[in-house]
């Protein structure tokens, strides 16, 4: 097979589907989306009703309880869900794209913990508590890790192995711990600040958060879907890759750049969060198949439905109390995660 | 003809020449473990010397003082650090040999995790003491290592399988641990933390014995199934022609390996690194002879007892045990994943 007829079976060959059912496939998933942020916004410890939305947007009365917790509480929440999950659903698709490996997810290479890891040390040595200077941190704390990870596990012949990835990231995440719990065991407040956010959550985030992370996060998601056609090419094998005309190496830095710009302004504005950027992009292509064109944008839009649900769950099971989305995310994710190595083969990328 | 007839000799001299250098090593790994188990005795607020020390221990004569601070305060820590990184050191390298990978210690696949997550339960929710929070560490170390065996098992166990599973049941124990200690009060929050990052003085004497109990058990054992190891290393296929019964012999293993970190576990928390570096430590040391398994259980010993003498002795604050083992270990950690990667096998 030539490289040109390899590259025409990857963007229109068997598995791939026809482009007006895959249209009609988004539409479907927006919809949904939709439906998912209009429960979010409604359900919770204190119910709220489609008129009291509509009245706190169009005629906002500052004495009632119920739309200030929209205005306030419930659009933020749901708008920073939004993002965050588009932005960890783009970037464990270029990851797992980039990286040729199944199993490459920011929470699994340890990315998000390295973005926690110099968060922490942020608040504890730098004593800063403001989101702009968080984010930054968040950032140089993402790139480092996924430097570190992919370079460490890269070692050696085979490469960058989902086995090597993985442990690479558990030993990176391991020693990052290790370091910040050396500095938080020596300062009580310092232990009760990160306690709250390294479980990951979208309670508490509110237009100031939202603010200093959307632009980051709109960037990213620009340029992450535009790197489709390199994915695509980058499936094909390096060498293929290189024969279509395509510059390698840079393709590949830049999308590095754009997973640690993701990550880090994900991880900034609702902690770490595991699983949900390694699972998706899998649902994801079994939805439409091969071409990261339509791989991208449909977990871009898959990955907030699920973030918002889970956070849903969240708040409902333990009402009025609430389960943080990491924690719901780790519970359902851990067994699809477990099913994802039990069942497919996992050389397949 | 002649030099191909003196090939045999040539090996067993080659063998022997190797077992004796394994031989020195691990007497001398031993060696310096014993004396850090002295040093730690000795040194403190108020200083033994070692003669005083050893008679002490021995019961060899009796100074009530001198009595009172070796054999009730200094000697429990100095036996639960020898005994846990003994324990540390041998289970990190039964799990590195038998799953394939340097990196696959029982810090990084889950057991410690599971194990953590037990305790840190029995803190903050059952305000347990500390008899009961070292039996559900145990409990939760067996248990998540029973949960992976079986998730993994699909006509057998492969390294890699269990690695990855391990892993993701690991991230599950976190994220759960994570919402444990973010609805506890400050002080539990804090007790549990501390518990998180483990150090070797925290445990009651009860645990300890069992401990001791388990390592005087399962050290032989584990001896003696080192043969079927060293058979397993070369493959399954090859294990097998060879006559290992290869999954009883991995099945023995693994439970031994998996029963050691769940008593280390509970004496002294989840000491980070100990079991990921002991072994290739003691690897590199003795080299590829027989006798790895010994040399790893000092290795541990040595560094576990170092890390806590740091920590008393060095530093101005007195830190976890685990905070010193993982700055001593991250530095080392990283050139082991950069140079010893290579020979990983598997995914």
């Amino acid at each position: 097979m030539s490289v040109l007829e390899r590259r025409v079976a990857v963007e229109t060959g068997p598995g791939a589907r026809p482009t007006a059912g895959l249209v009609v496939g988004l539409a479907v998933l927006v919809g949904i989306l939709a439906v998912v942020c209009f429960f979010s916004i409604t359900l919770g410890a204190r119910g709220v009703g489609p008129a009291t939305i509509v009245k706190a947007f169009i005629d906002f009365d500052a004495s009632s309880a119920s739309e200030t917790v929209i205005r306030e509480i419930r659009v933020p929440r749901t708008l920073i869900g939004i993002l965050a999950g588009a932005a960890l659903g783009l970037s464990g698709t270029i990851l797992q794209g980039v990286t040729r490996n199944p199993l490459a997810d920011p929470g699994i290479m340890g990315i998000n913990s390295g973005a926690a890891a110099f968060i922490v040390f942020g608040i504890m040595v730098l004593g800063t508590q403001s989101i702009g200077v968080y984010i930054w941190l968040a950032f140089a704390g993402a790139a480092f890790a996924t430097v570190v990870v992919y370079g460490i596990a890269s070692f050696g012949r085979e490469g960058a192995t989902p086995v090597k990835l993985a442990l690479a990231g558990a030993a990176v995440t391991a020693v990052l711990t290790s370091v910040t719990s050396a500095i938080i065991m020596t300062n009580v407040d310092a232990l009760n600040e990160l306690r709250f956010w390294q479980v990951g959550s979208l309670a508490g985030r509110y237009f100031s958060v939202l603010a200093q992370t959307a632009p980051f996060i709109a960037v990213g998601i620009v340029l992450a879907v535009g790197t489709g056609r390199a994915l695509n090419g980058l499936a094909l094998g390096d060498d293929l890759a290189v024969a279509l005309g395509q510059r390698v190496r840079t393709s590949r830095v830049m999308m590095f750049v754009v997973v640690a710009v993701l990550c880090g302004s994900a991880t900034a504005a609702c902690g770490p969060i595991v699983f949900v950027g390694l699972v998706v992009p899998h649902v994801a292509r079994m939805l439409c198949g091969p071409d990261y064109r339509w791989i991208l944008p449909y977990a871009m839009i898959l990955t907030p439905i699920v973030l918002l649900v889970a956070d849903i769950i969240g708040r409902v099971v333990v009402s009025p109390g609430e389960l943080q989305v990491g924690v719901v995310l780790g519970v359902l994710g851990a067994p699809a995660f477990i099913a994802l190595v039990r069942y497919r083969n996992l050389a397949e990328l | 003809m002649a030099e191909l007839l003196d090939t045999p000799r040539r090996v067993r001299t080659a063998r022997s020449l190797r077992n004796r250098r394994s031989y020195l090593v691990t007497s001398g790994l031993a060696v310096v473990a014993g004396a850090l188990f002295v040093v730690t005795m000795m040194v403190g607020s108020f200083a033994v010397s070692a003669p005083d020390v050893i008679a002490s221990v021995l019961h060899l004569r009796d100074n009530p003082s001198v009595d009172f601070i070796v054999r009730d305060l200094r000697l429990p820590t100095a036996v639960a650090g020898l005994a846990v990184g003994v324990a540390l050191g041998i289970s990190g390298t039964l799990f590195q040999r038998l799953l394939g990978n340097p990196l696959a210690s029982p810090d990084f696949v889950g057991i410690s995790s599971g194990a953590s997550f037990f305790a840190v339960s029995a803190i903050v929710v059952l305000d347990a003491s500390s008899t009961v929070i070292s039996g559900s560490a145990l409990v939760g170390a067996l248990l998540s290592a029973f949960l992976i065996y079986l998730l993994a098992w699909r006509d057998g166990i492969t390294g890699y399988r269990f690695i990855l599973i391990g892993i993701g049941v690991s991230q599950l124990m976190l994220s759960l641990i994570g919402y444990i200690v973010s609805h506890a009060s400050i002080y539990e929050a804090r007790e549990a933390m501390t518990w998180l990052v483990g150090t070797v003085g925290q445990a009651g004497s009860g645990e300890l014995r069992t401990l001791l109990v388990a390592l005087a058990v399962l050290v032989p054992v584990v001896l003696v199934l080192e043969r079927p190891l060293r058979a397993l290393e070369l493959g399954d296929d090859t294990a097998k022609a060879l006559g290992a019964r290869v999954e009883l012999s991995r099945l023995g293993l693994l439970a031994a390996s998996i029963v050691l970190v769940g008593f280390a576990v509970a004496v002294a928390g989840p000491i980070m690194f100990v079991a990921l570096i002991a072994g290739p430590i003691a690897q590199r040391l003795v080299g590829r002879g027989a006798g790895g398994i010994v040399a790893a259980g000092c290795v541990g010993a040595i560094i576990t007892l170092g890390a806590d003498l740091v920590s008393h002795q060095l530093l101005p604050a007195d830190l976890p045990t685990g905070v010193i083992t993982g700055l001593i270990g991250a530095p080392y950690l990283i050139w082991l994943l950069v140079t010893v990667n290579k020979e990983g096998r598997g995914g």
